[in-house]
């Protein structure tokens, strides 16, 4: 068998979980490889969705920032971020959109604000960007982090970015037109959301990973999904689509 | 007479204690300008930005902000903004005040100074810890009954900085690639310094009204600055020049060789020119990107009688 890398799991399972879908609001670093990936996969239709005002581009290399300038050559479209926001996002025509954070709780609510206390705060992280809003009208929204007990907590520093609130049926009593967190796919493993709860459950491990190694990297009881599976190892052809013509310098490897 | 040099739009449109915009999302960051400012001494500013990028950094750096106004505070693709953290963690070189908000917030922001209204509505911050810091940051209950609303107030900048490709002697501006916010703080903003690559014949502008993005209307200064935006991009002219964004991460990861790098490339230098010229051919060539040119399109000429062919 081919051998990988934990990072290439991880592209690879974000790039599954976006079988079928048309529009993508693509994150910053990975999960702008995963989408490149599905596109060239399981999602051939993806137009991808760029906070930066793009529409369907069709980046010639990767791109180093989510302004690439490859991301506007041959791209379908190319607008303003008021109408990026208004027009796309808030219209509702984004159907998944990739969030990330320094610390995600149980129900999926992220922190990408600060560690500690907001007015004196011990790290200071690059704050919302686009993402409150992202959250909130994204049809579907994909998490990708690496699994860590720093980062997967019982009580986030600062909620920038609504997931499922304090549990399910919240979002909805509070008017948030998305659906909320659907996947969270890390390096490790991943999770889905129990539809009853809202709560993040274990889903599928990686290959070679236990419960108990997941466990061991999650601040709360962790949940398990009733039908536990084991993560489909990358096919070769997906690790020459990275390797070979996505990310030929193995930035994100 | 709209065109005139860094030094004197500088003078002329950036006072201590402005409110100052030079936005530009990832392209069209008018770095030029900022050294200017820089070397000018200008303090107190609060400085508006969606992204405060490297710009912001060196700026804040420098020492010349009491106050940043923002909604993504990092080295874009990178990491972090290691002066601005110092600033803010430790006071280092002086205690920095933030006001935060989305993306969307700010470009409502923006939206609502252009358009002269009290406030922009948009469905955001529900469910969000940012209003609980952010005071103005607002809801509203809609007044035909469709629940609340979150609202921002206006911002309108004492000035804006604006790059772009092209504009004429008037400051009629030709952007292509990433928009941005460029337009809504141009009409936002009381003053405008818009810098290009190029300064064209108003016959160039005409004959494609529909890629004027900034009216000559609301500019005030018109400065000609090529590479102007380096190390940040402008499409079609240079690439954005990464190797310095990682690079920066490493200089600026202490207050002595943040310094070091201002002294040798904003003090040390007169302009942008010089700046240019040490950078060196080899850097522009490096960034020079390969061609892509527009199908042209057809506006069309109306000016005969129309019934004349008939």
């Amino acid at each position: 068998m081919t051998e990988y890398t934990q990072a290439e799991m991880m592209i690879v399972a974000a790039a599954r979980a976006l079988a079928g879908v048309r529009t993508v609001f693509v994150g910053v670093g990975l999960p702008n490889v995963a989408c490149n990936l599905a596109r060239r996969t399981v999602a051939p239709d993806l137009e991808l969705i760029y906070e930066s005002g793009v529409y369907g581009a069709r980046p010639a290399r990767l791109p180093l920032s989510i302004g690439d300038p490859t991301l506007v050559s041959g791209a379908l479209s190319v607008c303003s971020m008021a109408d990026l926001f208004g027009l796309y996002l808030q219209r509702g025509l984004v159907e998944v959109a990739f969030l990330g954070g320094a610390q995600i709780d149980r129900f999926g609510n992220l922190n990408t604000t600060v560690i500690g206390d907001y007015d004196r705060p011990r790290v200071r992280l690059p704050g919302s960007g686009g993402a409150c809003e992202i959250a909130i009208h994204a049809q579907q929204v994909f998490i990708v982090m690496r699994l860590s007990r720093r980062a997967f907590v019982r009580q986030p520093d600062f909620i920038t970015s609504p997931g499922h609130l304090g549990g399910v049926g919240q979002r909805t009593a509070l008017g948030l037109p998305g659906r909320g967190p659907q996947v969270v796919v890390t390096d490790r493993c991943t999770f889905t959301f129990d539809r009853t709860s809202g709560e993040m459950q274990l889903d599928s491990l990686h290959p070679g990973v236990t419960p108990a190694e997941v466990q061991a990297e999650v601040g709360w009881e962790l949940q398990l999904a009733p039908d536990l599976r084991e993560t489909q190892p990358p096919t070769a052809e997906e690790l020459r689509l990275l390797r070979e013509e996505l990310d030929p310098q193995g930035v994100y490897r | 007479m709209k065109v005139m040099s860094m030094k004197e739009a500088i003078a002329a449109y950036v006072h201590d204690g402005d409110l100052v915009a030079i936005e530009g999302f990832t392209a069209c960051i008018c770095f030029a300008a900022a050294h200017e400012i820089i070397r000018q001494g200008r303090r107190d500013l609060t400085l508006c930005r969606m992204t405060p990028d490297l710009i912001y950094d060196q700026m804040v750096a420098a020492g010349v902000a009491r106050k940043l106004v923002f909604s993504y505070l990092g080295n874009p693709g990178v990491g972090s903004l290691h002066a601005i953290r110092r600033a803010v963690e430790q006071g280092i070189p002086a205690p920095l005040e933030l006001e935060e908000y989305s993306h969307f917030g700010m470009v409502g922001r923006y939206l609502a100074g252009a358009y002269r209204l009290p406030f922009f509505p948009l469905r955001s911050y529900l469910g969000s810890d940012l209003p609980g810091v952010n005071p103005h940051i607002r809801f509203l209950e809609s007044p035909y009954g469709d629940g609340p609303v979150a609202t921002v107030p206006p911002l309108r900048p004492d000035v804006a900085i604006l790059h772009a490709q092209r504009a004429d002697c008037q400051g009629n501006t030709h952007l292509w690639g990433l928009l941005g916010v460029q337009k809504e703080v141009a009409f936002a903003a009381r003053h405008v310094i818009v810098v290009v690559e190029e300064i064209v014949e108003e016959a160039v502008i005409r004959s494609d009204p529909n890629r004027t993005l900034i009216p000559g209307l609301v500019v005030d200064a018109v400065v000609c600055e090529p590479y102007g935006a380096h190390p940040s991009y402008v499409q079609g002219y240079y690439d954005r020049d990464n190797d310095f964004y990682l690079r920066w991460d490493e200089i600026s990861r202490d207050q002595a060789g943040t310094r070091a790098w201002l002294e040798e490339w904003v003090y040390g230098v007169q302009d942008r020119a010089e700046y240019v010229a040490r950078m060196g051919l080899s850097t522009w060539e490096r960034l020079a990107p390969g061609q892509a040119p527009a199908a042209p399109v057809n506006y069309g000429c109306y000016g005969g009688s129309q019934g004349r062919s008939r």
